[in-house]
């Protein structure tokens, strides 16, 4: 029967984008990955989204057990995961009922059958079967039988029916890898090493894979298979990373290219465990990783490690960083290189650990008592999590200052293809430790002035213990500049508190001006930060094909801003900034630059979909239209 | 292992160069000043650098020490001295780090880092004064005011059960707890050189005398003409007894409490002989709550001195192993390291 897929070739597909969803601990979130990894490795332009429920294993066949998978492959560069799945492969009834409100008519959905039954049903809240009573009707509904096919290819491997039944996802993988044409050698290789000590799953999970790919070919279901071909990327070397994982390698490279021991205090919270995870691996670049008692013990030993001459970083998310705030005002005051990375989650209090937000601008900027300015870098896409640390880590180096990283729970779990980055050519992190006694006192005799800064960065010396003669005592407490001595003079008091955010404000001279994506004679200007980067650009080219001029501009520096923005900001009629908040950074632009403008927001816990932001972004044109039509 | 009996070095600094030019500023007749001094001269005594020495605090009193040593120091924010130091000992085990902190520092606020630091056995010498009361807001109970005290806070009296620090400190796994205070520089200096040659974390709770707030708080035993009878030496593979005379010591009773005796009733041979040593920490425990305030015969020196491997060293192990087993970390290799794929 093979032979008949043989004689009709596969339809080529520009982009196709698949969500898998099951219960959680049906593995989606373990074929979603397989089956991006296998993309990867074929040379797709690819996104992914992992959307799964806070809980570890919510009641089996419940609403709230669902976890997803979405992933966009293309032959084109994209940016986004996709607003809309194509495909639908729905393990269950309750996956189903989740997720069809977000399938386009006309999509496709997989599901397994052998999980339709009364009880599953009920659970999901269906009255009727969906698959016989017409409701699908808009879509093209496969059937098939995954549980019952993987318990009987796996029974003569003398593996109980019971554990069969657990390497369904494997049959899903096997079927989603034949209908989209990929090679089934990457998979079976993972599944042989991932399972190398345990022969009986790595069995199971095989056949069953195997026989999802045979079903695919053998059944007469699908009337073809489906080919995207590779993507014309960027000549290079590439691998799919997600924002975590670069994070961590962004972290290990400030630690190659500055010299520094790496230190990472950190107590684990959703979703920024992974990058603690991944920094443990490999202590043999000298990495300690330090799980603390607490958030505050995170930061605490970080600044400690940083006082001692490290590289001090703590990770955490929302609620970790209402914690640590204290220490972060007294990384301020002691004016220590400190490393604070956010990975961003719905909020207030523990509020959606699983979804993504970018609702801690605000905390970033203001959130600690008194004058605490700390410059903010955040990153747009998972591979730019690499290049944003190593940014905050020169900047938190040179200026001896805590810098606040900002990533979300969509850019670190999320993926993208990565071209890896050319190590001679990383930016270079000068510690510049102090030497020597800097101030030499009347009587001649040579003294060191903690608080003696460099004219031009206003940075102070960085002496860590051990040097004779540089011995000197910092605190909380307000200080001499200078001297750093204990004083509380308000004169002084004063003069540090602007010189604390001279420091800050000056860094503006030391970053990239800001990046416009310009087109001739646009109006209007969509800018954002952080992971709203590839809904905005995929919006933005959807207003172009409609031969419309819009630009775009994306700020990795929010704190300071880039010395250009205001000038930027000026030239447009319209300014819209779209972001998942209430409008933080419209606000601080509102407020910085006396510019109007627009806000668009949305905070559902996911990315925005690149058609609600093409609607944002034409009704700035119509504003245009009736602007102009009350003029004439 | 004592250091006592090992010759001394001849010192290459003096108290002088361990004192800032900072001038103190804590109230005129504070217990705080005596601890200060004992630091202080006990440093050249130690024979070690100026500049390989961190003095680390909190908030408090207490925490204001740092600025008084000639060392590298940091004053930070209350209670986290222990994380702090956790950091910095990890990184550096080349230094000596010392955590000065308060009865409301290391009890109230910071109790949480204290004991994981004691647990993880992090290489830091802590000093905690203690003096029954918030000092530096102005005469609030502390978690370690006995119960019903009175104070601004408590005008009907405090209603808490205190904190007994060494018996927190043995209950979270500490591998060296002592007691001293601040009437005994001798017995404070002595104290303070055991904690320091202890490799691991060392805890000394210092009875210190707030002469504002709570004057004369342990007077009852640390007064000139109390002492004899009222504190009990601890001294490793001794009898323990005190008195005048020695007319009293310890036995330890079937079920496992010890007991004040007439040494004469019962003999010398019966009474309890102090092991530092001990690895079951339950004796140390009981010790600690011979007395149940600072009005009963209270047992001061070293209650438990064991060994267990130190963190920092630990975590330097590790970080050895893996480079002996996978190389020196090559960034290059670690990119190409995963599925990797090349266009063009």
């Amino acid at each position: 029967m093979s032979e008949t897929t043989n004689d009709s070739p596969s339809e080529v597909l520009d982009r196709v984008v698949i969500r898998f969803a099951g219960d959680s601990g049906d593995g989606m979130q373990l074929t979603g990955d397989r089956f991006t990894a296998s993309s990867a490795l074929l040379g797709n332009a690819l996104a992914t989204f992992p959307d799964f429920p806070a809980e570890i294993r919510a009641p089996a066949g419940s609403l709230a057990g669902v976890s997803a998978f979405q992933v966009h492959i293309s032959d084109h560069d994209i940016s986004t995961a996709g607003d809309a799945p194509n495909v639908l492969v729905a393990m269950n009834p309750a996956a189903l009922r989740a997720n069809v409100a977000l399938l386009p008519n006309g999509a496709t959905i997989i599901v397994n059958e052998d999980a339709f039954d009364e009880r599953n049903l009920a659970k999901a809240g269906y009255e009727s079967n969906p698959l016989g009573d017409g409701s699908l009707s808009a879509f093209t509904v496969y059937e098939v039988p995954m549980t019952s096919i993987t318990t009987e290819v796996t029974k003569d491997a003398g593996v109980k029916p019971r554990d069969a039944e657990r390497s369904k996802n494997f049959f899903a993988l096997g079927l989603i890898s034949w209908l989209y044409t990929r090679p089934v050698e990457a998979t079976q290789k993972w599944i042989e090493q991932r399972y190398a000590d345990k022969p009986l799953v790595l069995e199971a999970n095989r056949r069953a894979f195997m026989a999802g790919f045979h079903f695919g070919e053998t059944v007469e279901l699908f009337e073809s298979n489906y080919e995207v071909r590779p993507a014309e990327l960027e000549p290079g070397e590439y691998m799919n990373v997600t924002g975590n994982t670069a994070t961590a390698w962004g972290l290990i490279a400030a630690s190659v290219t500055s010299g520094l021991d790496l230190f990472l205090g950190t107590y684990p919270i959703t979703p920024a465990s992974d990058i603690l995870h991944e920094l443990s691996k490999h202590k043999n670049f000298g990495v300690r990783t330090f799980q603390a008692e607490d958030e505050i013990s995170g930061i605490g030993s970080a600044l400690g490690a940083a006082f001692g001459g490290a590289l001090g970083v703590t990770t955490t998310s929302g609620p970790g960083m209402d914690l640590k705030a204290e220490m972060m005002g007294l990384a301020v005051s002691l004016e220590l290189p400190l490393l604070i990375i956010d990975v961003q989650r719905g909020g207030p209090s523990t509020g959606l650990p699983t979804k993504t937000e970018q609702a801690d601008l605000m905390l970033a900027m203001y959130g600690r008592h008194g004058e605490s300015p700390v410059p903010i870098v955040a990153a747009r896409t998972p591979a730019h999590c690499f290049e944003a640390t190593l940014e905050a880590a020169r900047l938190a180096v040179k200026y001896r200052t805590p810098v606040i990283l900002l990533t979300d729970g969509y850019l670190a779990n999320g993926t993208e293809p990565w071209r890896l980055p050319d190590v001679a050519t990383l930016p270079v992190i000068e510690p510049n430790f102090a030497t020597e006694p800097n101030h030499q006192e009347e009587d001649g005799s040579t003294r060191f002035w903690p608080y003696l800064r460099d004219p031009e960065t206003l940075a102070r010396p960085w002496a860590p213990p051990g040097l004779a003669g540089l011995e000197h005592r910092i605190g909380g407490l307000e200080k001499q500049d200078g001297t750093g001595n204990v004083v509380y003079d308000g004169a002084n008091h004063e003069k540090m508190t602007r010189l604390r955010a001279a420091k800050v404000a000056g860094i503006a001279r030391d970053i990239p001006p800001t990046e416009v994506d310009a087109q001739d004679g646009a109006e209007v200007l969509v800018i954002g930060w952080g992971s709203t980067y590839g809904a905005i650009a995929a919006g933005v080219q959807r207003i172009r094909a409609r031969g419309l001029a819009v630009d775009q501009a994306h700020l990795t520096h929010l704190n300071p801003f880039p010395a250009d923005l205001g000038a930027i900001l000026s030239r447009y009629k319209r300014v819209l900034v779209p972001e998942v908040n209430t409008g933080q950074l419209s606000r601080l632009l509102r407020a910085e630059y006396l510019v109007d403008a627009v806000s668009f927001t949305q905070m559902q816990g996911v990315p925005f979909r690149a058609a609600d932001m093409e609607a944002a972004i034409a009704a700035q044109f119509e504003h245009l239209n009736e602007s102009a039509e009350e003029l004439s | 292992m004592t250091v006592t009996n090992e010759p001394v070095p001849v010192p290459l600094t003096t108290r002088k160069d361990w004192s800032s030019d900072q001038e103190v500023r804590w109230c005129p007749g504070c217990g705080d000043y005596s601890i200060l001094a004992a630091v202080q001269m006990l440093m050249p005594e130690l024979n070690v650098p100026l500049e390989s020495t961190v003095f680390l605090s909190g908030i408090g009193c207490a925490a204001r020490f740092p600025y008084y040593m000639n060392t590298y120091g940091m004053h930070s924010i209350h209670g986290r001295a222990p994380a702090i130091a956790t950091g910095l000992a990890t990184t550096r085990p080349d230094l000596d780090v010392w955590v000065v902190t308060g009865d409301g520092d290391a009890l109230s606020i910071g109790g949480n880092h204290l004991i994981h630091a004691l647990r993880r056995n992090v290489n830091i010498t802590i000093l905690l004064f203690n003096n029954q009361i918030y000092g530096l807001t102005k005469g609030q109970y502390s978690p370690t005011s006995e119960v019903a005290k009175v104070t601004k806070s408590t005008p009907f009296g405090s209603l808490e059960q205190p904190f007994n620090p060494l018996s927190l400190a043995i209950g979270a796994e500490a591998t060296f707890v002592a007691r001293t205070h601040d009437m005994d520089r001798k017995h404070m200096m002595e104290t303070f050189r055991r904690a320091h040659a202890h490799r691991g974390a060392s805890f000394v709770e210092i009875y210190q005398n707030c002469n504002v707030f709570n004057d004369g708080a342990f007077e009852q035993i640390t007064g000139k003409e109390n002492r004899s009878n009222m504190l009990v030496p601890l001294t490793h593979g001794e009898p323990i007894r005190f008195g005048e005379d020695g007319e009293r010591g310890l036995v330890l009773r079937p079920d496992g409490t010890v007991e004040i005796v007439d040494v004469a009733s019962v003999g010398v041979e019966n009474l309890l002989v102090h092991d530092e040593h001990r690895d079951n920490p339950g004796l140390a425990f009981q010790l600690s709550h011979l007395a149940r305030g600072p009005f009963e015969p209270t047992p001061i020196g070293v209650f438990r001195d064991v060994e267990r491997p130190e963190y920092g060293e630990q975590m330097a192990e590790q970080i050895e192993a893996a480079t002996e087993r996978r190389g020196v970390g090559d960034f290059a290799k670690l990119l190409r390291s995963g599925s990797t794929w090349t266009v063009g």
